[in-house]
């Protein structure tokens, strides 16, 4: 193992793996550094189906999925190191990067010319969501309850009540549902659910769990374990409507209510983050604010399938292995903050002429819109949908081969 | 007091008390206590009547008026019933492992005398040592003639020294007293003034400029500040570990989970203490209960105080929002300045984090430690306006705390006058903390003189104060921690990714002076699932690390002690083994030369067969293919 790389990836999950490997085809020398004792990220405890339907056309599990790029990684001979944890991230005078790690080999040092951040995302707390009540044991992250049956072999329930609408806790529904558990049911405290309509039909629909909307648990119940929760109904404000209380005994509540992305090396380096998608602003070569940081998967902005984490991880890791230090000039691309939840990336660099590919959330539910992609004022790319849910992330991609001075995206409704 | 003018003012007590809404009220006098009966369906009434009856002066006050309704649950415990510590013949017993009673026990090993400390729960510093701010008061709060003032200041001056040999930090970054009201600027200097010139506590007022200078995010509210330098942080947690393992490293013997159920009196004496591990019998017993210890004085006959429990909420902000402020600081209404608690505000952890609160408030659970909407709500309302830069969403948790008060609202630190080997030190809420080693040093003097009737005491020449800390990477320069890799490769494996904490400290505290085997106890010494992530990544891999370390099963461990178990058995096709997860990967073996024949969508289960191969005795791997099939 060298000392000094073109590239370094942090994060060896679907994000980090393509990278590597796009850096590396791009002739880059690349070092992926994963933090946990195995690569793949949290693919290795997804093992339901579903994964590469858009990339491979297959359904593929997460294991299988995370295998097919950590193959690749190995028959191209990139270095990679696990259990390895960033302590320190710096940038030089010279801009060059120098990182310090942490193994149990010891605190080792290595400097590269350019960063790609695939750290992936943390879910969201029972505190975060103000969750209230007793403090018992019995509580956990759809993810923990996720590592603990599909890692450790181990059961965390017998009884629980899910809630959020999120697609790993949908997913937890069906496999603990398939282990012997008993789902009592899944409470959204929106009015429309949070995850993947296929989610609903496979994994409540399909094993007769019932998913009540604008509901939400109010307090938790056990001195030492959970005993029950108290759920109630909300109005339009997510306030809960006093008197719909009811108490549903249970052993434990497994939250899924929302994902966060990881940025907290990002932020070392002074990155600037994105309070739409707590993710670094980017521009189209998905460069954040310091040049030569790239942020791809779900650091970048939280994503509902792999296969466009894979995407985003490759289209940074080519941009990585080409960076070269220059003048850059990001003008904002537009867009209306009523319309979308969030737009990626947020920049262009007009002093370049790259392809774009462009990630989007609507705000709320639309039926039939029109999407359309501006360029230099022009409409270069127009789409129109079915259907838009804040639930399911939308990408575009345009072939650009003129100078760009402005870039808009638009909704019509 | 003539005895005629005693009957007046307890029958206008009776009277009063009556008006509050208090049924069948009943006052007498019972070895210089005043006591009350009755019946009432508001508990502030009832507390309102204790107060009411501590004007009076007597040397306390025991309410009894039943709330309507209402029965005290029963005080928690262990399922344990064997005979661990069956007699046991203490020189002392301490009752209670929160701060004060594990600072008792460690100052009484100055001395040439045994100690054996009980504690109910699982760990030490499980009630309110380990549900409160960590705030070191400079003293400023407390009224002139105090003992809760005199205990305050010189437990302070005590404070740099007592870090320094327990290996815990501690910083004096000082406090704020703010205030929005030029009336408490006048105010405050006169009465502030006086006391900090009765006590000698160093400070005083600040100008706005100044304060702005010192504190650049406050909110432009604030008129002006009361400046205390000698104000400090910990963590309270931390510092209870680290005084009863310095206890037990010098001697001390500490038994968890152990209740102590019933007292034996001969002679006005303690003869036999039962607890669910077996009777003990002290030559003197020392009373830390905490939120119990009116229930321990009670079991020796000697109840002249009572503990209503007052609750608090608290909150914690992320560390990214640690450096907007340096200090604790409080903006204080007049009204708020009279009243019992001041009311809380917002301060930076020993820890980089911020956290805000706590309130107070009276209910009569003493180990109730839930959470509100309405009362974090309102924490986050009244205290984040103060500081520019502080949002709800940069929340990560919050918890409760419920502190010991009496009627007085006086600390009891003395010898029983009713039964003759048993010291109080009781009633010890804010500012308990901050006072626990002045206290400590007191009852050590108390205790070591009552002995002294008993017995030879002398000074016990090995008590060795510095504590044999296990190394905590975080205060290492990289060079320590290369060393400590090289000899120990377990420290350089981070488990908990947020707060960086190694696998090698997880497993220090798991064999530590005063053992842990849950993921409570392992977060409160060395923090993995304090961080933003509260556990979730970390949780799973603390627990195969303690099923490792242990040999438990899985399913064995808890959250927080007994009861808390939070797995189950293992899944259908699971086996029930523990993963290699947190494994170190061995040196001659990088991961990367894994074989690359390993078939598609089987590679990251290939890494496993191998570590699998590497430690026959984790065979994880067979059972995660049997999970992928699935």
């Amino acid at each position: 193992m060298k000392e000094i790389y073109d590239v370094i990836v942090l994060g060896g999950g679907p994000a980090g793996l393509a990278a590597g490997i796009s850096a590396t085809q791009k002739g880059a020398s690349v070092l992926i550094i994963e933090r946990e004792a195995r690569m793949g990220g949290i693919l290795k405890q997804c093992i339901h189906d579903g994964f590469g339907l858009v990339r491979f056309g297959e359904r593929l599990t997460g294991p299988e999925y995370a295998g097919r790029f950590y193959k690749e990684m190995l028959e191209m001979g990139i270095d990679h190191i696990v259990n390895a944890f960033v302590t320190d991230a710096e940038k030089k005078p010279d801009g060059s990067f120098a990182l310090t790690v942490q193994s149990a080999q010891g605190i080792k040092f290595f400097h590269c010319k350019a960063l790609v951040l695939a750290c992936g995302c943390r879910e969201r707390t029972a505190k975060q969501v103000f969750i209230h009540g007793d403090r018992p044991a019995g509580v956990f992250t759809a993810g923990t309850a996720q590592h603990f049956v599909n890692i450790s072999g181990y059961m965390p329930v017998k009884k629980c009540v899910i809630l959020g609408s999120g697609d790993i806790g949908m997913i937890m529904a069906r496999r603990l549902t398939l282990e012997g558990a008993e789902v009592e049911g899944v409470y959204e405290i929106k009015d429309t659910p949070a995850g993947l309509a296929r989610n609903i039909a496979q994994c409540l629909d399909d094993y007769n769990i019932p998913l009540h909307l604008s509901t939400t648990v109010t307090r938790v119940i056990g001195a030492k374990h959970v005993e029950a929760v108290e759920v109630a109904r909300v109005d339009e404000k997510m306030k809960p409507i006093p008197g719909t209380e009811r108490m549903i005994e249970c052993d434990s509540l497994i939250l899924s209510v929302g994902l966060l992305p990881e940025n907290e090396i990002a932020e070392k380096l002074g990155v600037e983050i994105d309070p739409a998608t707590k993710g670094p602003y980017v521009d189209q070569t998905f460069m954040t604010s310091v040049p030569g940081v790239f942020s791809c998967g779900n650091a970048l902005h939280v994503n509902d399938l792999v296969d466009y984490v894979s995407e985003s991880g490759e289209l940074a890791g080519a941009y990585a292995a080409q960076y070269r230090p220059g003048r850059r000039v990001r003008v904002k691309i537009d867009y209306d903050g009523k319309k979308f939840a969030y737009v990626v990336p947020q920049y262009y660099d007009v002093m370049r002429q790259d392809d774009l590919t462009m990630y989007f959330r609507p705000r709320r539910e639309q039926k039939k819109p029109s999407v359309q992609l501006c360029v230099n004022e022009e409409t270069a790319k127009r789409k129109k949908y079915i259907h838009l849910s804040p639930s399911e992330m939308e990408q575009l991609t345009l072939k650009i081969d003129h100078p760009v001075t402005r870039v808009a995206l638009k909704m019509e409704v | 007091m003539s005895s005629s003018e005693e009957k007046r003012r307890l029958a206008r007590l009776r009277e009063e008390i009556s008006g509050l809404g208090i049924r069948e009220a009943e006052v007498s006098v019972f070895r210089r206590s005043i006591r009350l009966s009755g019946g009432c369906d508001d508990w502030k009434s009832i507390v309102r009547a204790g107060k009411k009856a501590a004007k009076l002066g007597y040397k306390g006050v025991v309410n009894e008026i039943e709330l309507d309704g209402f029965t005290p649950p029963p005080i928690r415990r262990s399922k344990i019933e064997d005979g661990a510590i069956d007699g046991e013949r203490p020189d002392v017993l301490v009752i209670g492992g929160g701060v004060i009673g594990c600072a008792i026990a460690r100052e009484l090993r100055k001395w040439d005398i045994s100690v054996l400390l009980c504690e109910k729960e699982s760990d030490v510093a499980m009630h309110a040592s380990s549900r409160n701010d960590g705030m070191i008061h400079p003293g400023i709060a407390s009224h002139i003639g105090s003992l809760r003032g005199k205990m305050n200041v010189e437990g302070n001056l005590m404070y740099t020294q007592l870090c320094k040999d327990l290996k815990i930090p501690f910083k004096r970054y000082g406090n704020f007293i703010l205030y929005s009201d030029h009336l408490f600027g006048v105010g405050g200097r006169a009465v502030l003034g006086a006391r900090a010139r009765a006590f000698g506590i160093p400070g005083g007022h600040v100008d706005r400029r100044r304060m702005h200078e010192m504190e650049p995010n406050i909110t432009d509210e604030a008129l002006g500040a009361f400046s205390y330098p000698m104000s400090g942080v910990l963590s309270p947690y931390k510092l209870t570990v680290a005084l009863a393992e310095n206890a037990v490293e010098n001697g001390a013997q500490v038994s968890l989970d152990t209740i102590v159920t019933s007292m034996e009196m001969e002679h006005g004496r303690i003869a036999a203490v039962h607890t669910n591990r077996g009777t003990v019998y002290p030559r003197l017993v020392v009373n830390a209960a905490g939120v119990f210890s009116d229930v321990i004085a009670k079991m020796a006959d000697d109840q002249f105080f009572t503990i209503h429990p007052r609750k608090g909420e608290l909150v914690i902000l992320d560390k990214k929002k640690g450096r907007l402020v340096q200090r604790s600081m409080g903006l204080v209404s007049v009204k708020a300045a009279t009243s019992d608690t001041k009311g809380g505000g917002v301060m930076r952890t020993i820890d980089g984090n911020v956290l805000v609160g706590p309130d107070a408030y009276e209910q009569p659970l003493r180990e109730d430690f839930s959470t509100h909407a309405d009362h974090i709500d309102a924490i986050l309302e009244k205290h984040l306006p103060l500081i520019k830069g502080f949002a709800k969403s940069d929340v990560i948790t919050y918890f409760a705390g419920v502190r010991a008060s009496n009627y007085e609202e006086e600390f009891i630190v003395e010898r029983s006058e009713q039964v003759d080997n048993l010291v109080h030190a009781a009633a010890i809420q804010s500012p308990g903390l901050a006072s626990a080693p002045a206290i400590a040093k007191r009852i050590a003097e108390i205790s070591t003189a009552a002995l002294g009737e008993q017995m030879d005491v002398h000074k016990n020449d090995r008590f060795d104060p510095v504590r044999k800390a296990a190394p905590v990477l975080k205060y290492m320069s990289l060079e320590e921690k290369q060393k400590l890799i090289e000899k120990n490769p377990d420290y350089g494996v981070i488990i908990c990714r947020c707060e960086e904490i190694s696998k090698g400290e997880i497993i220090d505290c798991i064999h530590s002076p005063i053992p842990v085997t849950s993921l409570d106890g392992i977060k409160r010494r060395v923090r993995p699932g304090m961080g933003r992530c509260q556990g979730g990544f970390c949780s799973p891999l603390v627990t195969n690390i303690i099923a490792q370390e242990t040999g438990l099963r899985p399913e064995q461990i808890t959250k927080n002690g007994d009861g808390t178990e939070f797995l189950y058995g293992p899944t259908n096709k699971g086996t029930g083994k523990t993963s290699a997860e947190t494994k170190a990967p061995a040196k001659k073996a990088p991961a990367r030369k894994a074989p690359a024949k390993a078939a598609a969508g089987k590679a990251a289960a290939g890494t496993q067969k191998k570590s699998a191969k590497k430690a026959p005795a984790q065979k994880g791997a067979a059972k995660k293919k049997g999970g992928a099939e699935a």
